[in-house]
């Protein structure tokens, strides 16, 4: 590479403080992450006089299943976050997702396939091509986000392997390590953290497994080095730093189920017609949206993706089946 | 020098008001972005759990005033209770304007469905309402004017930090350490009243004479009485037969 002296700097090229040093943050917890192996799609850190710079990850857009909303910033996705494992603050999986070692990293697949064993990351990602996804997510907790993913459908892996007749459903589960992960150390929630879908929930082009976001690797802090993003249910169902994909003939139990059975179902479907029992699920603060005054606004049926999702539920009564 | 009481006046009144500030001038520091402070991603649930939390803590200060003057015996604590017991209520009263306001904007069906359909914010309301009439009768011309009622009026502040801690502890998701940590706190603070009262019916009762039992009342009255005369010495301008409430 051929290193050219900079003929003039405009003000506009100067980045702002800000920025520079949130990006600064950001590529330390990448670096921190221990990016290291080198993997076809995913793009590591590699060190440039003395700076560790993360190369974009090698992606195509897909605008047939993004939306044209305003994305939050990545300061805003990287810093308000719920991830348990973390701690409950919505500042602590910045805080302290450093500590987890993202490489190297495997991921078994088990349960009723004909392909099952425990495959490296990069064997599990090596045929999938890359795509961003910006997507509507919407937390439990009545808060919002636009966020562009980068990541591939999850049912060209699910194929890969192979499901037998008798996988009904697609368990998932995050690592458990307390000494990475130090939010484990108290029994918040039944650990490891799992999480489940239907087969034919999970075969929708709309489910992605996500590998990135902001065209990066990424962040610890979003579920690194891979996770689940279900737009049309809430965020808990988009289960992080997955370590197991589980095909089972019974229906899997969800962590959130598990802790309060009343308040969190298996399906946890965006449905503004049904409240969680203590709040109010009929409209939803978008992060960010410019200041205090900017109002909440309503929730859509399925998060905005009734058109896509809704067929999958025909015939169901989604007050019971919440 | 300065004497006792213009040091209370002058020097530690105002720099408990500062103390009472600082979480306000924080928060508004914040929302203002003041020397690169910020609220975060969320700046209105920032500012609503901020307000509400602060409110809170400054009514478990509140409530160890008490306590603080019974267990050092320095009666001056008292005078630092009125200033502490308004800035929770306000925190309070800016919690719940702050909600109805900016993250519901003035939305009055929206704030009756909450009531009614949501525990959590019909007993947060509840505690604030029950705050709303000790606010309103803490100047010294109502304490004169109330007399002995006064206290009884202010035993509400009991239920509202009940109804408080309630509020908080069936508001968050599944973590509910802190609030417990706010139950223990209270449930110390309102033991140690229980303690006291019941060692100030044991001495007015001494043991086997359990009958004795049904005149407590007017015991404790007389008692009461004494110890407001005790207090109307050591604190300045208390109205007659007053007794703090303990």
């Amino acid at each position: 590479m051929l290193i050219k002296p900079a003929p003039d700097i405009r003000p506009s090229e100067i980045t702002p403080e800000r920025v520079y040093l949130s990006r600064r943050r950001f590529l330390q917890s990448l670096t921190a992450a221990g990016l290291a192996g080198g993997l076809a799609g995913i793009a590591d850190a590699q060190t440039v006089m003395g700076v560790s710079v993360i190369r974009e990850l090698d992606y195509h857009p897909n605008p047939r299943y993004s939306t044209d909303e305003a994305k939050n910033t990545l300061e805003e996705v990287t810093g308000y976050n719920n991830f348990y494992e973390f701690g409950t603050d919505k500042g602590d999986p910045a805080r302290y997702a450093g500590r987890l070692r993202t490489r190297p990293w495997s991921v078994a697949i088990e349960g009723e396939a004909e392909d099952t064993g425990v495959f490296d990351l990069e064997d599990i990602l090596a045929p999938h091509t890359l795509e961003e996804r910006i997507y509507r997510l919407r937390c439990v907790e009545a808060w919002s986000m636009v966020i562009p993913w980068i990541g591939f459908p999850l049912g060209d892996l699910i194929r890969r392997f192979r499901p037998t007749s008798r996988a009904k459903y697609v368990q998932f589960t995050t690592l458990l390590d307390p000494k990475q992960m130090p939010g484990q150390r108290y029994p918040v929630l039944d650990w490891p953290y799992a999480e489940g879908l239907r087969m034919d929930e999970a075969m929708h082009p709309l489910a992605i497994l996500a590998v990135g976001l902001y065209g990066k690797v990424m962040p610890n802090q979003n579920g690194a080095p891979i996770r689940l993003v279900v737009p049309w249910k809430y965020g808990f169902k988009s289960i992080k730093s997955i370590v197991s994909i589980r095909f089972t003939e019974q229906r899997p139990r969800s962590s959130w189920e598990r802790s309060a059975p009343r308040e969190y179902g298996f399906y946890a479907n965006v449905n503004p017609e049904v409240d969680h029992p203590r709040w109010s699920q009929k409209t939803e603060r978008r992060i960010g949206a410019g200041s205090f005054w900017e109002p909440r606004q309503p929730t859509r049926m399925f998060n905005g993706y009734a058109d896509q999702v809704a067929s999958l539920y025909s015939g169901m009564d989604l007050a019971r089946n919440f | 020098m300065l004497t006792q009481e213009q040091t209370l006046r002058f020097v530690f009144k105002p720099l408990l008001l500062l103390a009472c500030l600082a979480p306000f001038l924080h928060l508004a520091a914040g929302a203002a972005g003041l020397g690169g402070m910020s609220l975060g991603a969320n700046p209105v649930e920032s500012v609503l759990h901020g307000l509400g939390k602060w409110g809170l803590n400054f009514l478990l200060v509140t409530l160890c005033i008490t306590p603080l003057r019974q267990i050092t015996g320095w009666v001056h604590w008292m005078r630092f209770r009125r200033m502490l017991g308004l800035t929770a209520f306000f925190y309070l009263l800016g919690h719940f304007a702050f909600y109805l306001v900016v993250d519901r904007g003035l939305d009055l069906r929206v704030l009756a469905e909450d009531v009614i359909a949501r525990p959590y914010i019909t007993v947060g309301l509840a505690g604030l309402l029950l705050l709303v009439p000790l606010a309103a009768t803490s100047t010294r011309a109502s304490m004169r004017r109330l007399g002995r009622r006064w206290q009884a009026l202010h035993r509400l502040v009991y239920p509202a930090a009940i109804l408080g801690c309630v509020h908080y502890y069936w508001q968050v998701k599944a973590d509910v350490r802190e609030p417990l940590v706010y139950f223990t706190v209270l449930g110390a603070l309102l033991g140690w009243r229980w303690w006291k009262h019941r060692q100030r019916l044991s001495r007015a009762a001494p043991a086997g004479r359990s009958r004795q039992i049904r005149f407590l009342p007017s015991l404790a009255a007389a008692r009461g009485q004494q110890d407001g005369r005790q207090d109307e010495r050591a604190t300045r301008g208390r109205p007659r037969g007053h007794r703090l409430a303990q």
